[in-house]
C-alpha cells in the first residue's frame, strides 16, 4: 500500500513531463529529445527563485511556465520551423527533428553543465509529514501531486472544450485535412510545442521540490516521458496519464522490492511488453 | 548474384589495399602521441562504418552502439582468464549479434521512431543490468584485463578490423540484401510489393552491424585495463559514432571516414583542453549537420561534381541530379 502510493504521487509529475512530449509529438511532429532539458531547467530556475528570492515553487510556476512557453515558441519558430518546411515526408522530418533535438539536449546540457557545475542540488520545501491511510508521506509529494493533477485537469479542459484545443487535436489526427478547415496548422504546431515546452517545465518545477536533481539529468527523464508517451498512445492524454500512473508504480515496486538500480530495466520492461502487445498505445486503436 | 568485378572496383581495391597498407606502417613511425589518437580515429573508423552498414539504407538512426561495444568489452573482460582471445572476439562478435536479434525483432517490425527511442536507452539498460548482476554474484564491479597487448597491437587489429567490415560492406552491397536495403531504402512499401520481407532484411543487416561494432569493444578491452559498467557503456560512444557517421555522409561506404578522421580530432583537442565544453560541441556538431550539411561532407562532395559536370553541358548529369 505503501509502495502504491508512492508510486501515484511519483507518477503525478511523469504524467505532465509526458503530457507535453506528447503535444510536441503529436500535435507539432516534432519527436524533442530534448525535452528532458526544459525540465531540468525548470528545477533551476525554481530552485533559484526559491532559494534565491524566496518565491514559493508553486508561485514560482507562474513565472516559469509562461517563460517556458515562450523560449519554446521561439526554439520551434527558429530552430524546428524550417525542418518541417524542408521535410518532404513524415520520416523525413522524423530524422531531421530527432537530430536536431540531440543537438539541443546536447547544446543545453552543456550550458547548464557549464553554469551550474555537474553537483547534485536541493532544497526544502514543505518537508513535513503527511499522513494516507496510517502511513507518512513528504507532505511536498503530495502537494507536487496536487498541482500535477490540477495543471492535468486543465490542460483536459482545454483540448476538449475550446475551439483552440479542438484544433489542437484535429491538427494531430491529420494536418493536411485540418488545414483544409482553416485551421493555422504552422500556428497550431507552434502553440502546441511551445505549451508542451511549459507542461514539461512545470512537471521540472514540481518534481524539484522533493527530487535531488542535476544539471546533466534530463535524458533519463526524457526517457521515461517517451515510454510514457508510447505506452498511452501519441497525441492520447488519456493515454499519457494512464501510462503515467503504471509507470510511476512499477519503477516504485522495483525499486523498493527488488533493487533502485534497476528501475530503468522495469521501464524497458514495459516498454518491450507495449511494443510487443499494443504498439498502438494503451488506448489506440490498431491500424489496419 | 552473379555481377562480374569491374574495373573500377579493382581500381577502388588497389586504393583501399595501399591505404591500409600505409596505414599499417604508422606504428613505426610514432609510438606516443600519434599512434594513441590513430587508436581512437581507427576505432570510430571501425564503429561508424559498421554503424552505417545498417543506419545508411535505412536511414533508422542507431544509438545502440554503445551497448554492442560494452558488451564486447565485457565478454573479454570476464573471459580472459579462461578462453583465448581470438575465441573472445568471436563470442564478443556473438553477444553484439544477438543483442541486436532482440532489439530488432522488438522494434524493427513497426515504425522507425520506437527503434530510436529503443536504442537510445539500451546501453544504459545493459548497463544497469550488468551492475546489478555483478552486485548480486559478484564481489566487485570492476574487472581486470592483463594482456600482452601493446597499443600498436590493438592499432593493427582495429585496421583489420576496418578492413574487414569494408570488404563485408562491399559484399553486402553486391548480395541479395544490400539490392533489398537499397529499395527498401528507397520506399519501403515497394519494397513490401515486390516480395521483400523487409524486417528480416533489417534485423540481419542490424545484426552485422551489431556483431562488427562488438568485436571493436573486445579488441579495445586490453587498452582500458580496468573496466567497469559506466566506462564500458558510455553513451557518449552511441552519439559520437552518429556524429562522425553523419558528418562524413552514408551514402558510400568510404563516407563515414570523411567524418571520423576530422572529428576524433577535434574531440581529443576538445577532452584535453576544455573538458567541461564536450557535450556543447556534440550539440553544435548535431546542429550543424542538420542544417548545413543533411548529405554528410560526401554529399557536398558530390554535389559540387554534379555541378561541375553540368556546367561541362553533359545534360545527363544535370538530369541525375535534379
Amino acid at each position: 500500500m505503501n509502495i502504491l502510493v508512492t508510486g501515484i504521487l511519483l507518477s503525478g509529475t511523469y504524467a505532465l513531463i509526458a503530457l507535453g512530449l506528447t503535444l510536441q509529438y503529436g500535435v507539432a511532429r516534432i519527436m524533442n529529445l530534448g525535452n528532458g532539458e526544459t525540465l531540468v531547467a525548470a528545477c533551476f530556475v525554481a530552485f533559484w527563485l526559491y532559494t534565491g528570492l524566496a518565491i514559493n515553487p508553486l508561485v514560482g510556476l507562474l513565472i516559469i511556465a509562461p517563460a517556458a512557453f515562450l523560449i519554446n515558441w521561439g526554439i520551434y519558430v527558429v530552430a524546428l520551423q524550417p525542418l518541417v518546411k524542408r521535410a518532404k515526408n513524415r520520416g523525413q522530418l522524423e530524422v531531421d527533428s530527432i537530430l536536431a533535438t540531440f543537438g539541443l539536449l546536447f547544446l543545453l546540457q552543456g550550458l547548464m553543465i557549464v553554469g551550474f557545475g555537474g553537483e547534485y542540488h536541493s532544497y526544502n520545501f514543505l518537508a513535513q509529514r503527511f499522513d494516507i491511510l496510517g502511513n507518512s508521506y513528504g507532505l511536498n509529494r503530495v502537494v507536487a501531486f496536487g498541482a500535477a493533477v490540477l495543471i492535468a485537469a486543465a490542460l483536459w479542459f482545454f483540448l476538449y472544450f475550446t475551439r483552440q484545443g479542438t484544433a489542437m487535436r484535429a491538427v494531430a489526427v491529420d494536418p493536411s485535412s485540418a488545414n483544409l478547415i482553416a485551421i493555422d496548422v504552422a500556428r497550431t504546431a507552434a502553440f502546441a510545442f511551445a505549451l508542451g515546452g511549459a507542461l514539461s517545465a512545470c512537471g521540472g518545477a514540481l518534481l524539484s521540490t522533493f527530487y535531488t536533481f542535476n544539471a546533466s539529468m534530463g535524458v533519463t527523464f526524457t526517457m521515461k516521458a517517451l515510454i510514457i508517451v508510447i505506452m498511452g498512445g501519441v497525441g492520447d492524454v488519456r493515454g499519457a496519464v494512464l501510462a503515467a500512473l503504471i509507470l510511476g508504480i512499477a519503477e516504485t515496486v522495483v525499486a523498493s522490492l527488488i533493487d533502485p538500480g534497476l528501475t530503468l530495466a522495469a521501464t524497458y520492461l514495459l516498454f518491450i511488453l507495449v511494443l510487443l502487445f499494443r504498439p498502438q498505445g494503451i488506448f489506440g486503436r490498431s491500424a489496419t | 548474384m552473379s555481377r562480374g568485378i569491374t574495373g573500377s572496383e579493382i581500381g577502388w581495391l588497389i586504393v583501399g589495399a595501399a591505404a591500409a597498407g600505409v596505414a599499417s606502417l604508422l606504428p613505426l613511425f610514432d609510438q606516443g602521441f600519434y599512434l594513441s589518437l590513430s587508436v581512437n580515429i581507427m576505432l570510430y573508423a571501425a564503429l561508424c562504418t559498421a554503424w552505417a552498414l545498417f543506419s545508411g539504407p535505412t536511414h533508422y538512426v542507431s544509438l545502440a552502439t554503445a551497448a554492442f561495444y560494452g558488451l564486447g568489452t565485457y565478454s573479454v573482460a570476464l573471459g580472459i582468464d579462461i578462453l583465448p582471445y581470438p575465441l573472445l572476439l568471436a563470442i564478443a562478435a556473438a553477444a553484439g549479434a544477438l543483442l541486436a536479434g532482440i532489439v530488432g525483432a522488438a522494434t524493427l517490425r513497426i515504425s522507425g521512431v520506437y527503434f530510436v527511442i529503443f536504442t537510445f536507452g539500451l546501453a544504459e539498460l545493459v548497463r544497469q543490468l550488468v551492475t546489478w548482476t555483478q552486485t548480486k554474484f559478484a564481489t566487485a564491479i570492476g574487472l581486470y584485463v592483463f594482456t600482452d597487448f601493446t597499443e600498436e597491437h590493438i592499432y593493427w587489429m582495429l585496421l583489420a578490423l576496418t578492413a574487414v567490415v569494408f570488404i563485408t560492406g562491399w559484399a553486402i552491397n553486391r548480395s541479395r540484401l544490400g539490392f533489398a536495403m537499397r529499395i527498401i531504402g528507397n520506399d519501403e512499401s515497394v519494397a513490401r510489393h515486390v516480395g521483400i520481407n523487409t524486417a528480416m532484411s533489417k534485423i540481419v543487416l542490424f545484426m552485422i552491424s551489431g556483431a562488427f561494432i562488438g568485436v571493436a569493444g573486445a579488441i579495445m578491452a586490453p587498452r582500458y585495463s580496468y573496466i567497469e559498467p559506466p566506462s564500458a557503456f558510455n553513451p557518449m560512444i552511441s552519439f559520437l559514432v552518429v556524429i562522425m557517421a553523419l558528418l562524413g555522409g552514408t551514402k558510400r561506404l568510404w563516407g563515414p571516414l570523411v567524418g571520423v578522421i576530422p572529428f576524433t580530432i577535434l574531440m581529443d583537442i576538445i577532452s584535453s583542453r576544455f573538458p567541461n565544453h564536450t557535450s556543447i560541441i556534440v550539440g553544435l556538431a548535431f546542429l550543424t549537420i542538420v542544417y548545413f550539411i543533411p548529405d554528410g561532407v560526401t554529399g557536398l562532395i558530390e554535389k559540387a561534381r554534379a555541378k561541375i559536370a553540368a556546367r561541362r553541358g553533359s545534360e545527363v548529369a544535370g538530369e541525375r541530379t535534379a
